[in-house]
C-alpha cells in the first residue's frame, strides 16, 4: 500500500494521540470524520496498523528498579540464542528480549521492586540462564522521551 | 503506590494485550458489568497505572526497514551539559526513545531509519553532532519480543 500525504497527516496525529476517537482525529488531521474512518479501516487491513496496547507503568505499581541487560552469549553453542531465549521467557521479570546484531547479543529489560529484589532475581534467575559468556548492566535513572515518535 | 487485586491485574493483563477492546468486551471477558468495568479501567488510568498507549505499527511496511540501539557517553558532564543534551536529542525525529542510565553509557536511544545508509546519515549529521557526544556504540535491532511482565 502506498502511503499519500493524507495517511501520513493521520499517522502522525494518531502517534501524538493513540487513544483519540475517530472524530477527534478528524479534526486534528483536517479531514471528515468519514474520510478518516476509511483511511484507518484501509491502514488496518493493510496491516500497517496493527493495534494499541497500554503500557504499564510498572514504578506506580511498585516496582522501582528498573535494568537493561546487555548479554554476550557464547556462540560456539549452536542453540545459544534458543536456548536463552526460551529459559528468559521464564523469568516473570523480564518485560522485554531484543536480540542484535554487534557487540551485544541479547538485552533484557528486568523490572524488581528493590534492589534487594533485584539482586535476588539477578543471582536466582538471571545468572543461571544458558549459554551466558559475559554481561553488563545499565541502571535506567529515567525516561527522556518516550513517546516512540516517528518520521513520517 | 496502586494496590491492585486480582480483577485489576486480569484488567491490566488484557489491555497491555488489546488497548482497543471496549468496556463491555473487557466485563464479558472477566465477569464484569460494563460500568464496573468501566469503573476499574478509569480508576486504574487515573492512578497512573497505565503510563501510555502505544500504537502498533509495522514498521517495515512503512519503510522504516532498521532500528538501532545506541549507546552514548558524554565527553563533558556538568549539569547544563545533560539539559543540552537531552533537549537536542529529544528533538530528533528519528529518535524513538531516550533513556538516561547509569553504568557504561550515560544515555539509550532507540532510533529508527530506512536502511542503513540513512542510518549513517543520522548517525553523522544529527546523532554526532549532537552537544557534549562522546563515545557512540551501535546495536543492530534483529528481533524483539515484549512479554507480560509479573502481573
Amino acid at each position: 500500500m502506498r502511503l499519500d500525504d493524507a495517511d501520513r497527516r493521520l499517522l502522525r496525529q494518531l502517534l501524538a494521540a493513540p487513544e483519540a476517537s475517530t472524530a477527534d482525529l478528524a479534526t486534528r488531521a483536517n479531514m471528515t470524520e468519514a474520510t478518516c474512518w476509511r483511511r484507518l479501516t484501509r491502514l488496518r487491513s493493510a496491516g500497517i496498523l496493527r493495534g494499541r496496547q497500554a503500557v504499564i507503568d510498572w514504578r506506580k505499581l511498585g516496582w522501582q528498579v528498573e535494568v537493561s541487560l546487555r548479554v554476550t552469549l557464547d556462540k560456539t553453542q549452536p542453540r545459544a540464542f534458543d536456548d536463552f531465549t526460551d529459559a528468559a521467557r521464564r523469568v516473570p521479570e523480564i518485560l522485554e528480549i531484543q536480540t542484535f546484531l554487534g557487540r551485544v547479543d541479547v538485552r533484557l529489560h528486568v523490572i524488581a521492586r528493590d534492589m534487594i529484589h533485584y539482586r535476588q532475581i539477578y543471582r536466582d534467575h538471571i545468572l543461571s540462564l544458558p549459554h551466558i559468556a559475559d554481561l553488563e548492566a545499565l541502571m535506567h535513572l529515567s525516561d527522556i522521551k518516550s513517546d516512540e515518535s516517528l518520521p513520517i | 503506590m496502586i494496590e491492585l487485586d486480582e480483577t485489576d491485574r486480569a484488567l491490566l493483563r488484557a489491555l497491555a494485550q488489546d488497548a482497543t477492546q471496549s468496556a463491555g468486551a473487557l466485563g464479558r471477558k472477566l465477569g464484569l458489568s460494563q460500568p464496573a468495568a468501566w469503573r476499574r479501567v478509569n480508576r486504574l488510568r487515573d492512578a497512573g497505572a497505565i503510563a501510555r498507549h502505544r500504537l502498533d505499527l509495522d514498521l517495515a511496511a512503512l519503510g522504516f526497514g532498521v532500528t538501532v540501539f545506541l549507546g552514548i557517553s558524554l565527553a563533558s558532564k556538568g549539569r547544563a551539559s545533560l539539559a543540552d543534551f537531552e533537549r537536542a536529542v529529544s528533538a530528533i525525529p528519528e529518535v524513538q526513545t531516550v533513556q538516561h542510565v547509569l553504568g557504561l553509557y550515560d544515555y539509550r536511544l532507540r532510533v529508527v531509519a530506512r536502511d542503513l545508509p540513512d542510518f549513517e546519515r543520522v548517525l553523522r549529521r544529527r546523532i554526532m553532532t549532537l552537544p557534549g557526544v562522546g563515545a557512540v556504540d551501535a546495536n543492530v535491532l534483529l528481533s524483539e519480543e515484549r512479554r507480560p511482565g509479573p502481573l
